[in-house]
């Protein structure tokens, strides 16, 4: 998964990219047509009313779906059309995940969940321990290691989480809703975690939200209604 | 990747350590089955083979009857007396023939009584059965010629009628017969089949003959050969001797067999091993249970785990991972389940041998067998879970529940 192309192509780049559910007349259109361009080092907010096509979208560039027509290109290379397994080692190699109800591995250690991406990328075992022990210190999460997800509290099982995402990495940290089983003191830890990811370790972030306190954080918001994209703002966090 | 797959499999077993070892129990249970039916198997066609053994290789068993089928053998004429002088004076190559009558009596002595096997016979009984007398002595000439009612007893009889007061010159009642003691037979043991040897009272066969039965019938008679003689030979003339006395037509077949005690110890040895093999064959069936078992939790296994499945898919495993990492886990877990049955049938073994008084007989290709044959159940019955979790949509595995 090299990057091709131009000399200097964006990260990510959605072109009348469509996504049709079903067929005929039962046909349901989540996608009608969108373009996003992502530059490396960005932090997006993607917000919009339920079924306005913002999940659809995630799900298509954090490569867990595939666009029904259109072109997706990830560093200049289409990605739109590969295979499961081809996705997978995208996924793999340049995507963290972040999920509003965290998603951990229940009755598994904090740190043995942060080393399940490394597991898959076949590093050695001491190699994966030191690194996911390094990420859960970048979450501030030192101590906390042999904790099982049920010992932990909301932010604390989200911070786990976010160094699963980060141990790898990545390229591009996808954040579905990460605050949205927190309350706003715990809410606004996690954001401000995520920002200082971006900025310090030049992660790109795209995060859908429905609050727009959380979208300020982000340099621009992309607003998605019936399955286009509205409208692009810029936002607080635009340095 | 298979080594990371172990690891995981390890983990989630160690996760969940009750329901693992519910899920394997019908492995264990299984593979301990099949090992201790085989061993005790083993063990009990040895003690049949050695037994036959110490009754003396050069022993002829010859009946009236013809076997016709595996536990049936056809009516026909008894022997008489005669029959057995004849052998005994006609066939070379014998050491000594002994006529039997045998009868189920029940003997009393005072207030106790016992129903036991009352043989009718001489003391060439006691040679071709190689059964030295404990004490006393053997039937005089006189005895045995004017039926006399004295008699010999095994050890059961004298625990039984006697306790522990001496028995010897003391007197039976057998019927209408008052026995009088002259000696005992060592003690036996279990015979082959499970009969109780030591229960016996030897009487003289002239005193059966007169005083139970009526007739000059015999039941049967043992011989033995010298050890320089042919068996086919020896069997062959006693055969002929025997058609002749008994006038068969050479178009008919014999109503008698003469058997020798290889041909016992083989038709023997068979039985047990049929039966060992048939008790496997029902043990495996609960090895087949066991797979299905595994199957059934690893189903539950995949669906109550579609979330993570969910969270693997998403953090980059491949379809080939997650099906491995299903079927490893089912290949572990049926694994271990066949060590723990494997542990448990040797300790059962052990004991069981003990209880049954058969020798213990170690042998490792079923043990080999039994957990290659775990494994492989693991896999057989792992694969369609594994292959279900490994095809699951990433995107509808994350929002289960």
């Amino acid at each position: 998964m090299t990057a091709v192309g131009r000399t200097d192509p964006p990260l990510i780049e959605l072109v009348q990219v469509t996504k049709v559910y079903g067929s005929g007349a039962a046909a349901m259109h989540a996608l009608r047509g969108i373009d996003i361009t992502i530059e490396q080092g960005e932090f997006v907010a993607v917000m919009g009313p339920s079924g306005s096509g913002k999940s659809t979208t995630m799900n298509i560039l954090g490569c867990l779906d595939t666009p029904t027509s259109g072109s997706y290109r990830f560093r200049g290379a289409e990605v739109g059309h590969l295979t499961r397994d081809e996705r997978a080692l995208l996924r793999r190699q340049y995507l963290g995940f972040v999920f509003q109800g965290y998603n951990l591995l229940s009755r598994t250690s904090a740190i043995e969940n942060v080393e399940l991406p490394l597991i898959y990328r076949r590093e050695p075992a001491s190699e994966r321990h030191e690194r996911a022990r390094q990420a859960l210190k970048a979450v501030g999460l030192i101590g906390w290691e042999t904790h099982t997800p049920a010992e932990l509290s909301g932010g604390q099982q989200q911070r786990v989480a976010i160094a699963r995402a980060l141990v790898t990495e990545p390229a591009v940290l996808l954040a579905d809703e990460p605050t949205g089983n927190l309350d706003s003191a715990r809410s606004r830890e996690i954001m401000d975690l995520l920002t200082d990811l971006n900025r310090t370790r030049g992660i790109t972030i795209i995060m859908i939200t429905h609050e727009p306190d959380m979208a300020e954080y982000a340099n621009r918001s992309i607003h998605f209604l019936d399955g286009l994209v509205e409208s692009t703002v810029p936002g607080d966090g635009g340095r | 990747m298979l080594w990371n797959s172990f690891l995981l499999a390890f983990r989630e077993i160690r996760r969940n350590v009750l329901r693992s070892f519910l899920t394997v129990l019908g492995i264990v249970i299984g593979v301990a089955a099949v090992i201790v039916m085989v061993f005790l198997g083993s063990g009990a066609t040895i003690e049949v083979q050695r037994q036959i053994e110490s009754l003396g290789s050069n022993l002829l068993i010859i009946r009236p009857g013809q076997r016709v089928g595996p536990a049936i053998i056809s009516e026909a004429r008894p022997f008489e007396v005669d029959d057995a002088v004849a052998i005994r004076d006609q066939i070379g190559g014998l050491v000594a023939v002994a006529p039997v009558s045998s009868q189920r009596m029940t003997a009393i002595v005072g207030n106790r009584n016992w129903a036991t096997n009352v043989v009718g016979t001489e003391n060439a009984y006691l040679t071709v059965r190689s059964w030295p007398l404990s004490a006393g002595r053997e039937f005089s000439r006189t005895e045995l010629s004017t039926g006399k009612a004295v008699c010999l007893v095994g050890a059961t009889v004298q625990r039984e009628l006697f306790g522990s007061s001496p028995p010897i010159g003391q007197r039976i009642r057998l019927n209408n017969i008052a026995c009088q003691v002259i000696g005992l037979v060592e003690p036996k043991g279990q015979s082959s089949v499970g009969m109780d040897q030591d229960d016996i009272v030897i009487i003289p066969l002239r005193t059966i003959q007169r005083r139970v039965t009526g007739s000059q019938n015999i039941s049967l008679i043992y011989a033995t050969m010298r050890d320089s003689a042919s068996t086919e030979e020896v069997k062959e003339a006693i055969a002929t001797l025997l058609r002749e006395r008994r006038r068969i037509a050479p178009w008919e077949q014999d109503d008698f067999m003469v058997t020798d005690l290889q041909e016992v110890s083989g038709l023997l040895t068979a039985t047990t091993e049929i039966l060992t093999a048939l008790l496997g064959a029902v043990a495996s069936v609960s090895l087949l249970v066991g797979g299905i078992g595994i199957m059934n939790i690893m189903l539950v296994s995949v669906t109550e785990r579609t979330r993570e499945i969910g969270i693997r898919l998403a953090i980059g495993a491949q379809e080939r991972e997650v099906q491995t990492q299903f079927l490893v886990e089912a290949m572990v877990l049926s694994s271990l389940g066949g060590l723990i049955g494997i542990v448990l049938a040797i300790v059962s073994s052990l004991w069981l041998s003990q209880a049954l008084k058969v020798p213990f007989v170690f042998d490792s290709g079923i043990v080999t067998l039994a957990f290659v044959f775990s494994a492989v159940v693991g896999v057989v019955f792992g694969y369609v879970p594994a292959r279900r979790a490994a095809q699951l949509d990433p995107i509808e595995a994350l929002r289960h529940e």
